[in-house]
């Protein structure tokens, strides 16, 4: 799958390997999460009241659209945060949660 | 010691913090960036290296300069730096703060507010699909990422950034098919004269920089709605200024009409609010040094929207108003007010000349997505109307436009334009949305008390 975005500059940085929806993508030091996601993804998420899927929107914190899941169950906002090596993000909450004690 | 905090670490949060250091003051600058320097100003993460004359253009020096400033007050350990921080709430003299640890509580005696502003939208049928952005956004991708947010990209709205943003991202080797600017060339021409005078050598760059554009700009548009698939935009239909139907094919949307001022935490903080005629959205209300209310003030584009020089003036008189009422020696400001009263007539004029679209936003057809976080249409909206009666939070309370997640920052002056085109009264009387805290979303995990045993990540 092509990812929406497109490289123009400083695209030789190393490499930074993450997991979303249970696949492996590689992203590169310096991006946010949404860059990552999206170098290589058309979407972020599925939009929770429409048919849509949604991509972020303002990129800097204020809308609030690009909001996505951790496998723990945590939320971050892919926009403002920087992508870090093993990161296990998801588009939608998982359909199990983490049992009370195997929380990390 | 006097407890100033400071939010934003934009040109008039880093101008207000180095003028109450030069004063011997320590203050507290809180911070959404990881990096200070705000948004125009707005440096990429450690490890990408694009020289600042690649990043800032023209503004390059300043932006070296600003940067320069802050790093050698937190360096000389001058002031307490929160970056990647949000005020959530203000409350007595106090502000709770939630960066990457949780929540803080931080008590102030004085608090300038240099929040800076975001895109002002307008929605557009189609406008809530992956792969529509605002103008701010494709700038931030560009500047801070080194990144196109498309491979055929529109750029839509009116206003300084429409111009700017094509020209950095053709510059940079994106491909930008089309600039659809809403501002008939009629009311461009009027504000130009005033631009010109106030301001010569910008307009000029502005002016340069549109002929640049060449033949992909277009003036005087109507936007009809972008056509998208199930990943995003495939077209974006307009009408141009004779009435002509045009389809131009694209995978990206780049929306937006100026600057909204942001302005969450100064309603919180108790400052009046007034709807402004000229910048057409609702403005704080404070006098000409930012003074808003007792120990409040504001500085920069989220007092007035006069752009990065404006704010850097505004953020050294805030500070000296400031230094003022604590009965300390503060430099001079008057001819930094000379300045930004200059800075303020081109601003003036530049918003006659590139207007926001009232007249698109109330032909809007009724199933147009007009809040984008929880897809409630204009009909929705216009159907709320007869429970409702005109006026903002009513019906924000009946129709949930104004209640997601942006918490109205993005919707509620498209939502004041459709009750009052409904209603038949000025848009001014449907309100402002009243502010309500938490000023971003906040975890509740955010909240507990870390203890031994909290979970830690």
């Amino acid at each position: 799958m092509t990812g929406r975005l497109v490289r123009l500059a400083e695209a030789s940085r190393p490499k930074v390997s993450f997991t979303f929806d249970g696949a492996v993508l590689t992203g590169l030091e310096g991006d946010t999460v949404l860059t990552a996601i999206l170098a290589e993804r058309g979407a972020l998420r599925q939009a929770e009241f429409g048919p849509e899927q949604r991509s972020g929107f303002c990129l800097m914190g204020a809308c609030q659209d690009c909001w996505i899941w951790q496998e723990d169950g945590v939320r971050l906002r892919a926009c403002s945060t920087a992508l870090q090596a093993g990161m296990r993000l998801r588009s939608a909450a998982t359909d199990a949660w983490p049992a009370t004690g195997d929380a990390p | 010691m006097t407890r100033v905090l400071i939010v934003g670490a934009g040109p008039a949060g880093i101008r207000a913090a180095q003028r109450l250091v030069a004063a011997g003051l320590h203050p507290v600058v809180v911070d959404e960036g990881t990096r200070a320097g705000g948004q125009i100003y707005r440096r990429p993460p450690e490890g990408l290296k694009r020289p600042p004359q690649t990043l800032y253009g023209s503004e390059a020096n300043k932006a070296v300069a600003l940067h320069g400033c802050f790093d050698s007050m937190l360096e000389a350990g001058q002031l307490s730096y929160h970056p990647r921080s949000s005020v959530v709430a203000l409350e007595g003299q106090t502000a709770q703060v939630m960066g990457p640890q949780g929540v803080e509580t931080i008590a102030y005696d004085k608090l300038i507010l240099a929040t800076g502003a975001t895109d002002r939208l307008a929605p557009v049928p189609g406008w809530q699909s992956a792969g529509v952005y605002s103008l701010g956004a494709t700038q931030i991708a560009l500047k801070s990422q080194g990144v196109a947010l498309g491979r055929r990209m529109v750029l839509a709205g009116s206003g300084p950034l429409l111009t700017l943003v094509a020209s950095q991202l053709r510059k940079a080797g994106a491909q930008v098919v089309a600039v659809l600017d809403t501002a008939p060339l009629t009311t461009q021409a009027a504000g130009a004269f005033g631009m010109a005078l106030a301001r010569p050598r910008v307009t000029l760059r502005g002016a340069v920089m549109r002929a640049g554009l060449g033949r992909s700009y277009h003036a005087g548009v109507t936007l009809t709605r972008i056509v998208t698939d199930s990943t995003g935009p495939t077209a974006i239909h307009w009408q141009d200024a004779r009435g002509r139907d045009h389809a131009t094919p694209c995978d990206m949307v780049g929306l937006g009409w100026h600057l909204r001022a942001e302005t969450h935490l100064t309603d919180l903080a108790g400052v009046s609010m007034a709807w402004d005629q000229v910048y057409h959205q609702w403005l704080p209300e404070a006098d000409a040094m930012g003074r808003a209310a007792a120990g409040v003030y504001l500085a920069g584009d989220g007092m007035r929207i006069l752009g990065a020089d404006g704010a850097e003036l505004a953020g050294k008189i805030a500070a000296s108003a400031c230094l003022q009422d604590l009965g300390m020696a503060a430099p001079d400001t008057g001819r930094a007010l000379k300045e930004l009263r200059r800075m303020q007539r081109f601003a003036s004029a530049m918003q006659r000349a590139f207007p926001w679209p009232a007249q698109m936003v109330r032909a809007l057809p009724a199933d147009t997505v007009l809040c984008r976080c929880e897809g409630i249409s204009v009909g929705d909206l216009r159907t709320t109307l007869s429970l409702s009666g005109p006026e903002a939070n009513r019906a924000k309370s009946l129709s949930r436009v104004g209640m997601g997640r942006c918490q109205g920052r993005y919707c509620q002056l498209a939502g004041a334009e459709v009750l009052a085109a409904e209603s038949g009264v000025p848009v001014d009387r449907i309100g402002r949305l009243r502010s309500q805290p938490p000023a971003r979303p906040a975890p509740i995990s955010a909240y507990l008390d870390k203890g031994p045993d909290a979970r830690t990540k």
